[in-house]
């Protein structure tokens, strides 16, 4: 029987790691993820976890000591946030690149300057173009549940591509929540032991990995990982799908909540999607025609789901906690993509909003609501929008 | 032939191939094949971004009979580290008389520089495996820029002269005494010109559990401009003038392998007449090497007399 249990998203990650059975886990410690590597150190010293941890000296040892392991054909874990994951970022390109499904767990958390510990999406939204996978927790549970899906995915045959895991800074890593902790019996069954059948780094087998590749070869190189990301679509829906029948959990690449006869529907992602969640109710109530729509996996970006979204609606509202400085935020650019072709498709707007751990209130959404109220009636004047900036202070 | 073989008792079986993509007189290649002769499939090898990315062989081609994982410039030492880690997970034996050999090879900018990080974490957290720097003095491959591990007076193309700032002036870091200060259960120089003496090492690296680390002083005709039939004898006198003294560091203990300690070394100038990368240097600065070569070699001499 699933057990119960009171726990920090850190601690969902954990256990997560925990019933996946990784052979190698390599970490460094960062806030706010520090406990993820924290609690498997536990695990492993009370003999609940058979890995080699690996205690290393810096974020890009972890990950260059997680290629290593990988590329040696074991199941690999580790966690990060931040500067963190920012200094990973050129291994995380060769992770992809050698085609090695390592999962990573992010405490989402913002850039420095200034130094700030607290949560936006700047640190894992920067890594998009890595070739990672990426999925967005709203709660622990799905912290939990999304590392075990993402081992699943990335270890696909059809995919074999990193995945990375992101649940919000101390809104999650450090918050308290019940979580349902699967049976290991279930996990081992929907997860099966890693085996790889490609190539790896076997005594028994000489194999040189990573050569120099000409320009004769390198794009096509490329091309696998492109098409490998595009295979992981159908492989995410069949997990997603194995994963209800095994846990009884269902998860969406993209999760609607009444979206129906929307007018405005916020888009957003990780724990952020609560709030709108709440503050969708209460407009509802008010007969505001609003919806909204969750972000759970960002990469493969969900463009057929987008589509499908904006035929129902007149206003998309992108709510963000990133900024592609010169440009907007990158989930708008995202969204723009999906769209840029459609013959009829909704306005798009981008609220960056609750960056370095700014909280998101109703009064903020309202502002939201307003400007996109505003579009609708008048036209467009502004497409991206800083919301509850103090001017004050500027 | 079979009394050449047996006086230079090497291993006859060749790992490292033919038609790999070296430089003519490139003693780096030199290096992998005495190390691929020793530890042949029994090895898994680690390579950075440096000469020998491109010795080994652009893809589809291969010049190991070995797994073979290329890697980033500054990660060697991290991921010698996850490969042993892998493989003791999987149940495999690793270093030991018949143990399976994780070796990272990496050069002298790739060690001393970007790489110091992770050599450290690598010798820190006691991974059984193997870390060679191949020492060729610069970052040849990116095309000769002098690294920490460049020699005082050498040329370069980032120290090359001019009207106000003369050449290299600093002296060569001291990469093994770093890697000693990490109290690792062994650590050695070595040198192409002695490969009977290399192959102990490499042999005396896989019995011993812990780390390992080994200098190997590799001559680059391309970047030292000296002439391709003369890295041999080049490497030789590297020893013979105590520029590149050969020992070994075992437990706490030092050994003096060569050259002799009852006599004088030969002198310095005989080492850098060969090189164009020398010919710059004036009287004076030959005094400045020359001199600070035997006082290392003083220092190495009182190290293994009173830690003997």
């Amino acid at each position: 029987m699933p057990i119960r249990k009171v726990m920090k998203g850190n601690e969902a990650a954990a256990w997560a790691a925990k019933l996946a059975k990784p052979k190698v886990v390599a970490a460094f410690p960062i806030t706010p993820s520090t406990l993820v590597p924290e609690k498997i150190s536990e695990f492993v010293a009370d003999g609940e976890m058979d890995a080699e941890f690996i205690k290393v000296e810096s974020e890009h040892s972890a990950i260059s000591a997680c290629v290593g392991a990988s590329a040696a054909g074991v199941r690999v874990f580790t966690a990060t946030a931040s500067q963190g994951l920012a200094l990973m970022h050129e291994i995380l390109f060769i992770a992809a690149g050698m085609r090695l499904p390592i999962v990573m767990a992010i405490g989402n958390r913002s850039l420095s300057a200034p130094i700030n510990i607290w949560n936006d999406w700047q640190d894992t939204i920067s890594e998009r173009d890595t070739g990672w996978l990426q999925f967005y927790a709203e709660n622990n549970q799905e912290a939990l549940d999304l590392v075990l899906a993402a081992f699943k995915v990335a270890e696909d045959e059809r995919v074999l591509l990193p995945a990375m895991v992101g649940f919000d800074a101390f809104i999650l890593t450090h918050t308290v929540e019940p979580v349902e902790i699967p049976d290991q019996e279930v996990v081992d069954e929907f997860l099966g032991e890693y085996v790889p059948k490609h190539a790896y780094l076997d005594p028994e087998r000489p194999i040189t990995q990573g050569a120099l590749g000409f320009p004769a070869h390198y794009m096509e190189a490329r091309y696998t990982v492109w098409e490998a990301m595009e295979n992981a679509r159908e492989v995410i829906k069949e997990v997603f799908a194995e994963f209800e029948k095994k846990f009884g959990r269902k998860y969406h690449i993209i999760e609607e909540y009444r979206t129906d006869d929307a007018e405005i529907i916020l888009v957003t992602m990780g724990s952020l999607a609560g709030t709108v969640k709440e503050f969708v109710d209460k407009k509802r109530e008010e007969d505001v025609r609003i919806g909204a729509a969750k972000i759970t996996v960002y990469r493969p970006f969900p463009i057929e789901e987008i589509r499908a979204l904006a035929k129902k609606t007149k206003i998309l509202a992108i709510l963000e906690k990133d900024i592609s400085f010169g440009s907007g935020g990158a989930v708008y650019a995202d969204v723009g993509r999906a769209l840029i072709n459609e013959k009829e498709r909704p306005v798009v707007l981008d609220f960056i909003i609750g960056l370095g751990g700014r909280d998101v209130t109703f009064e903020n959404l309202e502002e939201v609501v307003d400007i996109a109220e505003k579009a609708l009636g008048e036209g467009v004047e502004e497409e991206i929008h800083w919301i509850g900036l103090r001017k004050e202070i500027l | 032939m079979e009394n050449i073989r047996r006086r230079l008792s090497l291993p006859f079986e060749e790992n490292f191939y033919a038609g790999h993509t070296a430089c003519q007189g490139c003693a780096a290649a030199l290096g992998l094949r005495y190390v691929l002769k020793a530890y042949g499939k029994k090895a898994i090898f680690a390579i950075p971004a440096c000469c020998s990315t491109i010795i080994a062989g652009p893809w589809p081609y291969s010049a190991f009979n070995a797994p073979l994982f290329h890697t980033a410039f500054e990660t060697t030492g991290a991921v010698i580290g996850g490969i042993e880690a892998a493989l003791k997970a999987k149940g495999y034996k690793v270093k030991g008389e018949d143990g399976i050999m994780v070796v990272g090879w990496a050069g002298d900018g790739g060690t001393a520089d970007i790489g110091l990080q992770a050599l450290s974490g690598f010798l820190e957290r006691g991974h059984d495996g193997l870390y060679i720097m191949y020492d060729n003095e610069a970052y040849m491959n990116t095309g000769i820029q002098r690294s920490s591990s460049t020699p005082y007076g050498a040329w370069t193309t980032n120290t090359p002269g001019g009207k106000k700032h003369f050449l290299e002036r600093r002296h060569k870091k001291k990469v093994i005494d770093i890697v000693i200060a990490h109290k690792i259960p062994y650590a050695a120089t070595a040198s192409v010109a002695f490969p009977e003496d290399f192959m102990r090492k490499l042999k005396k690296a896989q019995r011993i559990e812990g780390p390992s680390f080994i200098q190997l002083f590799a001559p680059c005709p391309t970047g030292w401009r000296s002439p391709t039939d003369k890295s041999i004898e080049l490497a030789r006198l590297a020893v013979q003038t105590a520029y590149f003294p050969l020992f070994e560091y075992e437990n706490g203990k030092y050994k003096i392998n060569m050259p002799s300690t009852k006599k004088e070394p030969k002198p310095l100038e005989e080492f850098l007449k060969l090189q164009g990368r020398f010919k710059y240097m004036t009287k004076e600065d030959i005094e400045v090497l020359q001199e600070w070569v035997l006082r290392e070699w003083e220092e190495l001499k009182k190290k293994a007399e009173v830690f003997g």
